[in-house]
């Protein structure tokens, strides 16, 4: 069935089950990807999955729903069933609605979608670029990490209101991540991720650059001694940061008591006005940008900090009902419907005045700590108590030379790291998660082994 | 329910599919194949959620799929499909085949399925056995409302969630296999504030094949606990960085072995070159006072299983005995590509993924030494009550969250500390373990790894560790 017949189908199941208030979400995909061994395949896969979500309302308005893989007639009627029944145990406290944005017309542009170039073609193109990082240095012994893929899938959404969305897209990932050994020093690993809307588009070399130099540059390492720093964070580990404390800017999270921020906390004071940050699901940049949320509102640009100071939370439906605003295309469906971020854009405002714009990664001849990349984000992050204690890839600048800190976390509170932004540098770049530039914060404690 | 629709030419679970696998894996041997394996699964999940004093989510989930595998030398294909049709089963076949590219002549034969091995007759009956959404709904609202003891309590949070998942498992070495496994877990969770301070407590529970145990679960035992921990960590300082003697609690303790050194000891690490002990079999790479044991055989505990997702039975494996590496944990592709025997371990969150070499109950075996012993032979130094998640690096690099924390000076247990972290390399802190507690025991938790999210058990008695980074302000 395609999305249409679908929705004919839910329409019709739900009047034989005089169930007049509905909506779903569903997602088809296929997915394709290689993995390889020295030059070897090592496992090809492929999938094809399809999920449907589906709500019903009952006649006391509470909502119930069920998720399934089985879109036959008999798993559509089953799934009605199944959140009819659900429904009964509704949340009385948090009526949940149709979005009153779910029927806006958006342009929805799927000029970008690629055509799948296939297994085969998927396994030549990484074992040339698995050779080529090896050779490229001969510390470099193996690629444990690396894959690439290929992913064609079509979302919808649609409800009983007579709201339909959908839209299909492709998109390709490689990542490689190198580890090199040295004899008598420790192996070190890093890697690089490209992503495109197929492959073609994936920059291949740059990926195989960076995946080694990056490597290569931790061979030199020494441990750091424990100590507070100046720390200049990578645009990748400050979107890291910020994502992981999105909570701050998340309507869900405050209503749910697990976000720093209250209701009262638009216009609060976080950082330096030279920071602005924006949401930014349908940048040209984000290759993995989508129309529309999943309640069916569309997704669009939305500043959330603006001169340092909150200016908006990301909201669904519901949370923005009960703040009294409108949704902001942020929302997934669910039974209880989360909301988070899409893709996040740091930059720096007009008002920049107070930053100490000598600061500049490229040229600073000062002591300071370079994070290049921040790890097991899940174990060290508490969002709702706004600290942080996390492993991290970098270096130590110290008398104008550089070199890899062997093993060491970086520990702080969200506030306080925002609070003492000294400089916020003028060239952004773009990550895998959203676009920064270089962001520099005073007085970190770092651990080290030293 | 777990019964599927019954249509013609598809895999119907409350039917014998004996000779529609067959004639799948006749097909992909026929086709050039070393080996094909078919691995089905029917889901029936839900899960409910309870904040404050209300149910604000219950969500039922169903679904089925397969995951076709094909070997051909050490290459394997894999493909996962909603499809059970036969056309659909066949379909994925050819594509794996094509994927691997199979153009040689070389055909392995196939005897046929051997006699079923049905796990699940004693298990259809959990389904029915299993709390209703009412009952659940009402115990955990009683949870809940036990963590409200006082206005520094911000947020309260009930959960539990239930997966029943059948699975027929086939392949060409004549395996064919039905079982099915039943999941339950319950957690609860607080928050609280007091003026600049915040603290959180959470403990989760889980059994495996318990279709009672959720009726069992004492919530008010686990309410005083979590209440507790939030309030003895509220007004903590943070703690000082720095090398220091560590003692680890039991239970979720264990949590350490199982990154810093199980995922080392998995043969998926072997083949990637990522393991510091591939070549360290009947080497010492621990202290002579740790035996650590990956089993999947304990009854109710939540990593065990009857037959993994290969079909074989779970094995009891001495990982380390007395300090000595000897076994490593092994699915099918690692055994043909490490030659360490199969153990019962392949294991995948469901059909879309491939099994990979995984951990089931994981623990280090009990020693001799009371928990004072250990903490009365640290002058000054850290204990950790209670652990959070951790991750392992490419190079064996881990890191812990200690959600728990309390000074030891002189021996002695004082103040709580917070945002404390366990940094280290397995190769090097094992040989640090030099006390084990009498005091083993078990937790359930969730580790992700290459083939998904797989129900395990980390355990440990007591154990301390002679010294280990501590990342903290």
């Amino acid at each position: 069935m395609n999305s249409r017949e679908i929705t004919t189908q839910i329409s019709k199941a739900a009047d034989f089950l005089n169930l007049k208030k509905w909506d779903y979400g569903a997602s088809f995909s296929n997915d394709y990807s290689v993995q390889v061994d020295k030059g070897e395949a090592k496992q090809l896969k492929a999938s094809q999955k399809q999920i449907l979500t589906l709500r019903v309302w009952n006649e006391s308005n509470l909502v119930g729903i069920t998720t399934t893989s089985d879109i036959s007639v008999s798993g559509i009627k089953k799934a009605l069933n199944q959140a009819n029944i659900a429904s009964d145990f509704g949340n009385k406290n948090e009526i949940t609605e149709f979005s009153p944005l779910a029927k806006v017309p958006i342009e929805i542009k799927d000029a970008k979608k690629r055509n799948p170039v296939g297994i085969k073609k998927l396994l030549t193109i990484l074992r040339e670029a698995e050779i080529k990082l090896l050779e490229s240095h001969e510390s470099i012994k193996s690629v444990p990490y690396n894959g690439l893929s290929e992913s064609f899938y079509e979302r919808v959404y649609a409800n009983s209101d007579g709201a339909f969305r959908s839209y299909t897209k492709s998109q390709a990932a490689l990542y490689l991540y190198a580890r090199a050994e040295e004899r008598n020093k420790k192996p070190r690993s890093s890697g690089s991720v490209k992503l495109g809307y197929g492959v073609e588009d994936i920059d291949i070399e740059s990926c195989i650059k960076d995946a080694s130099n990056k490597t290569i540059s931790h061979l030199n390492y020494s441990s750091i001694k424990t100590d507070k720093y100046l720390i200049c964070f990578s645009p990748e580990s400050f979107l890291t940061i910020i994502n992981a404390f999105s909570s701050m800017f998340n309507a869900r999270s405050i209503l749910d008591g697990v976000s720093l921020s209250n209701k009262n906390s638009i216009g609060e004071k976080l950082s330096t006005e030279a920071l602005n940050i924006y949401d930014d699901g349908l940048h040209e940049k984000n290759i993995s940008s989508s129309p529309f949320d999943g309640e069916g509102t569309p997704t669009k640009r939305l500043c959330l900090i603006d001169k340092g100071r909150i200016k908006n939370f990301i909201h669904s439906e519901s949370t923005a009902r009960i703040f009294k605003t409108n949704p902001t295309g942020h929302a997934g469906l669910g039974s209880k419907v989360s909301v988070s971020p899409d893709w996040i854009v740091v930059e720096k405002s007009k008002e920049n005045s107070d930053l100490k714009s000598s600061l500049e990664h490229s040229t600073y001849e000062g002591e300071f700590v370079y994070i290049e990349e921040l790890n097991a984000i899940h174990a060290g992050v508490r969002a709702s108590q706004g600290s942080f204690s996390l492993p991290f890839d970098g270096w130590l600048y110290k008398n104008g030379k550089k070199i890899s800190i062997e093993s060491a976390t970086v520990a702080g509170d969200i506030k306080y790291l925002l609070k003492n932004i000294v400089n916020i540098e003028s060239s952004q770049e773009v990550t895998t998660s959203g676009i920064s530039p270089h962001i520099w914060v005073d007085e970190l404690s770092i651990t080290g082994d030293a | 329910m777990l019964s599927s629709q019954i249509k013609s030419n598809e895999i119907d679970f409350g039917s014998c599919n004996k000779d529609l696998l067959e004639e799948i894996i006749f097909y992909g041997i026929g086709l050039g194949a070393d080996f094909v394996e078919i691995f089905i699964e029917n889901t029936d999940n839900s899960s409910v959620l309870a904040e404050e004093d209300f149910i604000t989510s219950v969500s039922p989930s169903f679904g089925k799929g397969a995951g076709i595998r094909i070997f051909k030398g050490k290459k394997d294909g894999f493909v996962s499909t909603n499809d059970l049709t036969k056309h659909g089963l066949m379909r994925s076949v050819s594509q794996a085949i094509e994927m691997l590219d199979i153009t040689d002549n070389k055909r392995e034969v196939f005897s046929g399925l051997n006699k079923h091995r049905d796990y699940s007759l004693s298990k259809k009956k959990w389904i029915n056995e299993v709390p209703s959404i009412h009952e659940i709904s009402e115990k955990l609202l009683v949870s809940t409302k036990s963590l409200k003891r006082n206005n520094k309590i911000i947020t309260r949070k009930g959960s539990y969630s239930r997966n029943l998942q059948e699975v027929i498992i086939a392949s060409s070495d004549g395996t064919y296999v039905s079982d099915i496994r039943l999941h339950q877990t319950v957690g609860l969770n607080l928050i609280a504030s007091d003026a600049q301070y915040r603290s959180s407590g959470s403990r989760r529970f889980g059994s495996s094949g318990m279709p009672n145990e959720f009726r069992l679960w004492d919530h008010e035992k686990a309410a005083n606990d979590v209440f507790e921990s939030s309030m003895n960590m509220l007004y903590a300082d943070y703690v000082d960085a720095g090398q220091m003697p560590v003692v680890l609690a039991n239970k979720f303790g264990g949590v350490i072995f199982h990154e810093a050194c199980g995922h080392l000891l998995e043969t998926t690490q072997i083949e990637r070159g990522t393991t510091p002990f591939e070549n360290k079999l009947n080497e010492k790479i621990a202290h002579e006072s740790v035996t650590a044991i990956d089993e999947g055989i304990s009854e109710g505990s939540f990593g065990s299983l009857s037959v993994d997702d290969e079909g074989m039975e779970p094995e009891k494996s001495v990982l380390i005995k007395d300090g000595i590496l000897k076994k490593f944990i092994s699915d099918r592709a690692g055994e043909l590509r490490t030659g360490h025997k199969r153990t019962g371990s392949g294991r995948r969150q469901n059909y879309s993924f491939a099994a990979a070499s995984r951990m089931r109950n994981t623990y280090i075996a009990k020693g001799e030494h009371s928990k004072e012993d250990l903490i009365n032979s640290i002058s000054d130094g850290l204990y950790c009550k209670s652990m959070g998640g951790g991750s392992v690096g490419a190079t064996g690099q881990f890191n812990f969250a200690v959600e728990e924390g309390y000074l030891i000076k002189n021996g002695k247990l004082t103040s709580p500390v917070k945002g404390a972290t366990l940094i280290g390399e397995a190769k090097e802190v094992m040989p640090k373990i030099s006390m084990c507690g009498n005091d083993l025991e078990l937790a359930p938790g969730f580790c992700g790894s290459i083939s998904g999210s797989v129900n395990v058990t980390v355990g440990q008695p007591h154990i301390k560790v002679d010294s280990i980074t501590v990342g903290g302000r």
